[in-house]
This record gives structure tokens, C-alpha cells and sequence, in this order.
């Protein structure tokens, strides 16, 4: 999974490799793959074939791939210069309908099944704290997909209204991952003994797993979407 | 690297061009923000350098005179306990540039420079803290508080405190229960039976 800069152990993701090595080398790219809409059984495929069959661009792809594979990867210059910044706005967008219609939804019912036998206050308590939680999450990508994506859209088809500039949208990046780190606090540390540890355990995997994914799905968002937009503001005012 | 909103940046270089030159690699690498820019270390500098809450902050130690130059780093840990780094512009004993959390060089590329800015970053959250894990009577008394929805300043007037204190065990809360919302914080007073449900209404 995610490798240290290691020197001669780091692979370079290349368009040339096999997309089944790729998946070898960090697994959870497949994740990647299915908000692309990506199929499996691409069989030999290269990326590079792959992401012409689907009509998706390699910069934004390896881009993408690496933030989710090297902790300390920083985007190279070439690759966001020629990325396609509707690429990794359409690969953000689908994972907010993942996190929204699949993940918390999952992680609400196994936290409703984790504290079914705790008292009526405590589980009062909990569930008022995940739904303000859940609340926080899809306002935060509410802002996304009704401010900034379409202003990326404009953007790129050369239409932009005045007034805003993706330096607000740093501004009002907000953070959403305290939360969820509390609730992994509050999981594995103070929830009551009667609650069952198997199903404990499960739900502490969910959030550890989310967490993560939300991490990179932040730095996709500030490493590579962002610097891609900033050249296009710059080519834009040179005009 | 956990937190993904850009590091905000606190510049202390006289040199225009230089402040130019970083907030363009920041623009083109993202991940660090410049907030704030000042060009020398002078009183209304220090009120700045002490409001701002920069994350990290890159100066010039050419801005202290000679005799300030091996303490520089302890006069911005006065103000503010971000990391502190170098921007190397011109020749200085080699001892000099040891006090900081790193040293970066004109000559930098981009990416040496990101990974530079990372690695202080991570350098200042190694510091080592104080060892006891367990809530004291008072910080259990500001949770309660805290949990019933009060704000600092409320806390401080009750309790006849300052509201700085208020806020270090607020943080020393945070940093023993790895709690830091409030809504998180209400949940830990009632499974800790701090608080009853009443009190959450």
C-alpha cells in the first residue's frame, strides 16, 4: 500500500505499464478504477490503452494513482500542465456519490447495530453526533459541486463569470475529517463494554478505511485540482 | 501528512522577488498557502507574527541584526511555536542555519523545496509531550462546560480565569482524549457520565 520514498524500492506509474500491475503494486486503486468507471477485465491492457478505451486522460489518471499510492507524492510539473482538470473533477464527483450513497450509509447501520445495547441517552448521543457529522459532509460537498465544479466546467470551456477564483475555494476548505477522527476515538476507547467487539472491530476498520480515503480524496482535490486551475486563472489573465 | 487543508505560511523575507518567487511555487504545488508577508521584525511585525496563526514560517535570517543571528529562532519561538524555516540568501557561519527546523536554498527546485516545507512541518509534531494521560479535576470541569455548549469566554468568567487558559486546557483536552470537535467532546462527557442527557437537551 502506501510505500516511503524508498529510492530504487519506488516505481515510477508510467502510461507503458500493464494496469493489472498497477493494482499489484497498491491495491487499493482499484477503488480509483470503479469511480472512473473503469471495468475490470482489462486483461493486458496498458493504462495508456485503457484510459484511451474509456476516453479518460493519462495525466489526470497518474496523477490521481499517484496521491493514492505515495504518502510524500508531489504532482510533477508536466503532468499537471497537460491534465485534464474536468478528468479529476468527474473522478471527485463520483466519489462524493460513493461516500454519500454507499459508505455512510453502511457505516450508519453497523454504528446502529454496534450500540443497540447501550442505554437509551447514550445511543441518543451518538446518533445526533453522526448525523450532524453526515450533515457537515454533504454540505461540504454540496459547496464543491454547486460552486466549484462548475466553475472548473466554465473554466475549461473558456466561459468563466467574474467574481470567483479557485482561491476562495482554498479558503473555504473546510475541514471534515475531525469529526470522523472523534468518532474512531469514541468507537475504540469510550464506547460502553456491552458493546460487542467483532462488530466493534468492523466499524473501527470502516473508519479507518474512510479516513484514509477522504485524506487522499483532500489532496487530490488541493495538490492536483487546485495547481491545475491556478495555470488556467494564469493563462486566463494573460489573455 | 493527515490534515488536508493548505499549510498557511507566514513570510519574513525583505526581498520582493524572493516573496514572489515562493508564492509561485505554492501557487503551482498547492498544499502551502502564503497568508501572511512581512519584510522586517519590527514592533507592529511582532504583533502580526503573534496574531497570526501561521502553521509554518520561512525567513530570512538576514532580517536580524548580527548579534540576534544565533538566537533567531528562539525570538520567533517567542511569538509563535510554528515551524520555523530558513531561506538561505546569503553566506552565514554554518552553526547559524542548525537552529532552524530546515534550511531551504535559493537554488532549490520546487519539489525539494515542498519536501523541505513537509519535513519541518513533521519535525515540529515530533515534540515531545507531557506524560499524563488522565484528566485533571479542572480540564474535567471546562469539559463539562464545553460539553453544555459554553464558550471560552463564559468558561473564563465563571471560573475567573483567563480565556488563554481556558484555551490550553482546551487543547490539553484534546491532546489526552484525541477528541477535538465539541459535538465529539458532548458525546465523551455523557459515556463518561460527566454529563447527564439533560444537559445535551
Amino acid at each position: 500500500m502506501n510505500r516511503k520514498d524508498k529510492d530504487a524500492s519506488r516505481i515510477v506509474l508510467s502510461p507503458s505499464m500493464k494496469l493489472a500491475d498497477l493494482i499489484e503494486l497498491n491495491y487499493s486503486l482499484l477503488i480509483v478504477l470503479s469511480r472512473l468507471g473503469i471495468d475490470l477485465g482489462f486483461g493486458e491492457n496498458t493504462v495508456e490503452e485503457v484510459c484511451r478505451d474509456r476516453n479518460i486522460d493519462i495525466n489526470s489518471f497518474l496523477l490521481i494513482c499517484g496521491i493514492y499510492t505515495y504518502d510524500d507524492y508531489i504532482a510533477p510539473n508536466e503532468l499537471l500542465r497537460d491534465g485534464n482538470p474536468l478528468d479529476v473533477v468527474r473522478y471527485l464527483h463520483s466519489s462524493h456519490a460513493f461516500y454519500l450513497e454507499d459508505e455512510l450509509k453502511k457505516l450508519e447501520t453497523s454504528l446502529e447495530d454496534l450500540v443497540t445495547p447501550c442505554d437509551v441517552s447514550q445511543k441518543k448521543v451518538i446518533f445526533k453526533f453522526f448525523s450532524e457529522y453526515k450533515k457537515e459532509v454533504e454540505n461540504h460537498f454540496a459547496y464543491e459541486e454547486e460552486t466549484v465544479f462548475p466553475y472548473v466546467a466554465a473554466m475549461m470551456q473558456g466561459t468563466v463569470r467574474d467574481g470567483y477564483s479557485i482561491e476562495q475555494f482554498e479558503e473555504n476548505h473546510s475541514n471534515i475529517d475531525e469529526k470522523l477522527n472523534d468518532l474512531k476515538n469514541i468507537v475504540m476507547k469510550y464506547l460502553p463494554s456491552v458493546c460487542d467487539t467483532v462488530l466493534r472491530n468492523s466499524v473501527l476498520y470502516h473508519i479507518f478505511f474512510l479516513e484514509e480515503d477522504l485524506d487522499k480524496h483532500t489532496l487530490i482535490e488541493n495538490n492536483v485540482l487546485v495547481p491545475m486551475v491556478n495555470r488556467l486563472e494564469e493563462n486566463e489573465r494573460r489573455k | 501528512m493527515k490534515e488536508g487543508n493548505s499549510k498557511k505560511v507566514l513570510l519574513i523575507i525583505p526581498s520582493r522577488i524572493m516573496v514572489r518567487g515562493i508564492e509561485g511555487v505554492f501557487n503551482d504545488l498547492g498544499e502551502f498557502r502564503v497568508e501572511g508577508i512581512l519584510s522586517d521584525i519590527s514592533r507592529t511585525s511582532e504583533t502580526r507574527l503573534k496574531n497570526m496563526d501561521a502553521d509554518i514560517i520561512i525567513i530570512d535570517p538576514i532580517v536580524f541584526d548580527y548579534a540576534t543571528r544565533p538566537v533567531g529562532r528562539s525570538v520567533i519561538a517567542e511569538y509563535s511555536d510554528a515551524a520555523v524555516v530558513a531561506l538561505q540568501t546569503a553566506v552565514m557561519e554554518d552553526d547559524l542555519w542548525k537552529q532552524y527546523d530546515e534550511v531551504i536554498n535559493v537554488y532549490d527546485s520546487p519539489a525539494t523545496i515542498i519536501k523541505k516545507m513537509r519535513s519541518a512541518l513533521t519535525s515540529r509534531l515530533d515534540v515531545p509531550k507531557s506524560d499524563s494521560h488522565e484528566l485533571s479535576t479542572r480540564e474535567k470541569e471546562i469539559l463539562i462546560c464545553v460539553a453544555k455548549g459554553m464558550l471560552n469566554k463564559e468558561i473564563a468568567d465563571l471560573y475567573n480565569i483567563s480565556i488563554y487558559t481556558v484555551i490550553t486546557h482546551r487543547k490539553n483536552i484534546t491532546r489526552k482524549t484525541g477528541i477535538k470537535t465539541v459535538a465529539g467532546l458532548t458525546v465523551y462527557a455523557l459515556l463518561n457520565n460527566l454529563i447527564d442527557s439533560s444537559a445535551v437537551e
